[in-house]
């Protein structure tokens, strides 16, 4: 494979307003869309503001929409875009913009506030937390979460629904509070702290009608609905009264290697 | 003037990775009012790239171990320049550290028995890296930044706001620390998203601003490791300690080009990776050098036997500390055996199944998958190595993490020189940032809670600060490209003070820092200052600078190769310098001429090894490290 010029189209603005920009720029071998994005900064706007970090997927910062799907731009390869298509990049949709690619997430750092945190079991000395692997791989899994928000930014409730903000923590908060519940040694209970009651009263968990598009989105691959929120959901109220939970327990997949 | 927002607070951290959040936990605990300043998103700093695990001695899986052992390995793979006391507080600490992450909600790997798991890594004698997968420093960051959450819960019931003691300010970056006199009275900010100045006013200041990687062109390091901590240490007055010693991790990805340096975890190795040249045959065991001999195993049979029964076999020579490995890679490419993308190959798919591979190891998996088309439960990685850690930073004081000279500043994490030496043990940076952040804090909140007069922010200083900052928009007619002058100083450093040293070459990179210092004075920028990359590069260009000059300043006066500092014109470990620290001291007052050196190199003896430390030692082995006049000591 040899290099060629692409065509880009990418957002540029502020919360006044702005517009998609034409660039043509050349890609290499194996190269991701960020690498394309800081050659545009590099070469052609120095100026053009985007969030990123680690570059390998590990960070969650370089979350953005590229032909109008919500992915992080370094683990999104050219290879996967026709040479001859134009590649359109613009800011998570869901948040409000900052400048450019950049938005403001700080809805996501204000829901994370709203989850109580770990409360430890009493009387259980620092060193002496016994659990068992099995236990533990349960809340391990939504643990994986690099907080790229992505899942945050395609769900519909939010979305498209400004007005929702306020009564809804989003996918990935609901799911904190899952992996705590599941957590082998939370003693919420016993501090008078009912972690499920709270996901259906306090953060929302009822607006959530289990489209699994946080789960289609998440790029560590975490099975959010099927694993967190349907889970909690179960555990959270009766299932006859929430003809959602039960149409969920028809539908759900879970993987064949995943033993739970 | 410079009209500035000013804020008061009792003790100011920069940089939010693992031992900055510590750091804050510590000192908020303690009573201080803190504040937390941090270029990215509060959650995303580099810590987060950590993969391996955390090194402490729990001995949960293998009961041999003890923080004794713990040190000597330490001692070892830094090959005795350590700051002996930091080793010996970090091997006794960094148990207590990791089970109080599990209090805070930490999920770690499980033994059979419900324990933490720890696993095996070069340089530690028994399995001691406590783990998440290959996600570690993920698990850290994140049960860190849930603790600091927790905490501003408190302060919410108790004042009404979650900022009240403890207040996050993200993507914000501090360009000067101030000074009243000799004493620190603070830092000069500015705010990212919308380059606003500020200044956050505070007696005690604590540096957690990670490393210099982004000076390199081939690095597993992110963008913002600059070496904010270390210039900005400096330009405060504050000495710089043997910053020759740059560790390169031995496998980096080397293909496809875009992603050259992002970093393979040591720990396919230690869960029985194997390296392999051209010619397939496992190198390593040709590269053990002499102080290990006896450590390491002398066949493949053997090494592979260890990994079943480590107490009657000796580990596999993979798992030599990362310098010796990193050497050999090099050495083998350079011979011609090396693949096809100038790396060698890493194998781990012929060593154990594709799902055990999958369980052990989810994020190189999904790297290579996602990165490279290579499915590494199928076939061999290819790896080279990458500039992923500076083990030189600032002088601190063992015990405080109070640096040398300047009342008020302390450092801690990969900023702080000292705790590793020459060369840094996989495992031993995550504890690191642990033991001496919470230490950091600690002492920090003691020093601004000692009373009398706070200390007091000048305007003059503001003005300096504010005018430093802006002269990026007010460059003249060819201003210089800040991306250019970066990617120029990148190669040097690649090129010329790389890997493998030479005298000439790094007599000429200083040459080309100081060519470089001058055009840098030109960099212009355009557009504003809202969330402006270019400028901060800008701004970030002379801290790179500076610390790319105590590097090849020092890397030209160490005449041995010890650790990270090899020297192709010196190849031996010189006994005569086990002793001596470089210390790298600003040149005051800073020279008007961009081109004058900024640096100047002072010779120091390191402080006797303490004699009951000394005696965890066999005589035979200290006589192959210790210089004549320390053994009859």
């Amino acid at each position: 494979m040899t290099a060629y010029d692409a065509r880009f189209r990418v957002w540029r603005g502020d919360a006044e307003g702005g517009s998609l920009r034409d660039f043509t720029v050349e890609v290499h071998d194996g190269e991701v869309v960020l690498d394309i994005v800081h050659r545009i900064q590099a070469t052609q706007a120095s100026d053009l503001a985007v969030r990123w970090n680690c570059k390998a997927g590990k960070c969650g910062s370089c979350s953005a929409e590229v032909n109008g799907r919500p992915r992080l731009m370094c683990m999104t390869r050219m290879s996967v875009f026709a040479r001859d298509e134009t590649v359109t990049i613009t800011p998570l949709r869901a948040f409000p913009v900052v400048r450019d690619l950049v938005t403001d997430v700080s809805f996501n750092y204000a829901k994370a506030r709203e989850v109580p945190a770990f409360v430890p079991p009493e009387g259980v000395a620092a060193g002496a937390y016994r659990m068992q692997q099995v236990d533990v791989e349960r809340s391990q899994e939504f643990r994986k979460c690099i907080e790229c928000f992505l899942c945050q930014d395609t769900c519909h409730v939010v979305r498209d629904h400004e007005e929702n903000k306020a009564a809804f923590a989003g996918p990935r908060f609901l799911m904190r509070v899952a992996e705590l519940d599941m957590h082998p040694l939370d003693a919420a209970a016993e501090a008078g702290l009912d972690r499920k009651r709270a996901a259906q009263e306090e953060h929302g968990l009822g607006y959530c009608n289990i489209t699994k598009c946080c789960t289609e989105v998440c790029p560590e691959g975490i099975r959010i609905t099927d694993n967190a929120l349907i889970p909690l959901k179960e555990r959270a109220v009766d299932r006859k009264y929430d003809p959602l939970v039960w149409l969920g327990s028809r539908i759900r997949r879970r993987s064949d290697s995943d033993p739970r | 003037m410079a009209q500035v927002e000013r804020q008061q607070w009792d003790v100011v951290v920069v940089g939010a990775g693992g031992a900055g959040l510590r750091a804050a936990i510590e000192a908020r605990e303690r009573g201080a009012r803190t504040a937390v300043i941090c270029k990215s998103l509060f959650g995303k700093a580099h810590t987060v790239m950590a993969e391996g695990g955390i090194a402490a001695s729990m001995g949960n899986v293998n009961d041999h171990d003890n923080w004794q052992v713990h040190f000597r390995d330490t001692m070892r793979g830094g090959k005795f320049l350590n700051q002996w006391r930091m080793a010996e507080l970090h091997a006794k600490e960094a148990p207590d550290r990791v089970w109080e992450l599990e209090t805070w909600g930490a999920l770690f790997d499980r033994t059979p028995d419900g324990r933490i798991s720890q696993r095996n890594f070069g340089g530690h004698e028994y399995p001691r890296l406590a783990h998440v997968g290959d996600r570690t420093g993920l698990e850290l960051i994140r049960t860190l930044q849930q603790k600091i959450v927790q905490l501003q819960q408190e302060d919410f019931k108790e004042y009404g706001d979650h900022e009240a003691r403890l207040k996050v300010f993200q993507e914000c970056t501090v360009t000067r620390v101030l000074k009243d006199g000799a004493r620190v009275s603070g830092t000069f900010c500015y705010e990212r998203e919308s380059g606003r100045f500020f200044v956050l006013e505070a007696p005690a200041v604590v540096l957690a601003t990670g490393g210099i990687g982004k000076s390199f062109k081939t690095t597993s390091n992110s963008w913002e490791y600059t070496g904010d901590g270390h210039a900005l240490a400096l330009l405060a007055g504050a000495p710089l300690l043997n910053m020759e010693f740059v560790q390169f991790h031995p496998t980096g990805m080397v293909w496809p080009p875009s992603v050259k340096g992002i970093l393979v975890t040591e720990s396919v190795r230690g869960d029985g990776g194997v390296l392999r040249n051209s010619e397939g045959e496992r190198f390593m065991f040709d590269y053990v050098p002499d102080v290990f001999k006896e450590k390491y195993a002398e066949s493949e049979e053997e090494g592979d036997r260890w990994y079943e029964d480590p107490d009657h076999n000796r580990r596999p020579p993979e798992l030599l500390p990362r310098d010796e490995v990193a050497r050999a890679i090099n050495s083998e490419v350079k011979a011609g055996r090396g693949s096809p993308h100038g790396g060698v190959f890493l194998d781990v798919s012929t060593r154990m199944p594709a799902e055990r591979i999958k369980r052990r190891l989810p994020s190189m998996y999904h790297q290579f998958k996602e990165l490279a088309d290579v499915d590494i439960t199928a076939e061999p990685m290819e790896v080279g190595p990458t500039c992923h850690y500076v083990m030189g930073g600032i002088a601190v004081d063992s015990d405080t993490a109070a640096t040398v000279g300047v009342p008020g500043l302390f450092a801690a994490g990969e900023v702080a020189g000292g705790m590793h030496g020459s060369n840094r043990l996989g495992g031993n940076s995550l504890s690191d940032l642990l033991v001496f952040g919470r230490r950091a804090g600690l002492h920090a909140a003691g020093y601004a809670s000692e009373g009398g007069a706070r200390p007091v922010v000048s305007q003059e200083q503001i003005d300096a600060a504010a005018a430093e900052a802006l002269a990026p928009f007010h460059a003249a007619e060819g201003a210089e490209n800040p991306y250019t002058l970066h990617q120029e100083l990148q190669t040097t450093m690649n090129d010329l003070v790389g890997i493998i040293r030479r005298e000439a070459e790094m007599a000429e990179a200083l040459e080309r820092l100081a060519a470089l210092r001058v055009r840098a004075a030109r960099a212009g920028v355009e557009g504003h200052r809202q969330f402006n990359p270019g400028w901060h590069l800008a701004l970030d260009l002379r801290n790179m600078l500076l610390v790319s000059e105590c590097v090849a300043r020092a890397a030209l006066e160490r005449t041995e190769s010890r650790g990270g500092h090899t020297r192709e014109d010196r190849p031996a470990m010189e006994r005569e310098w086990r002793p001596v620290n470089l210390l790298c001291r600003p040149v005051d007052p800073p020279p008007a001429d961009p081109a004058a050196d900024r640096i100047v190199l002072v010779r120091t003896r390191t402080e006797p090894i303490r004699p009951d430390l000394l005696a965890l030692f066999e005589k035979e082995e200290l006589a192959k490290y210790l210089a004549e006049e320390e053994l009859c000591e």
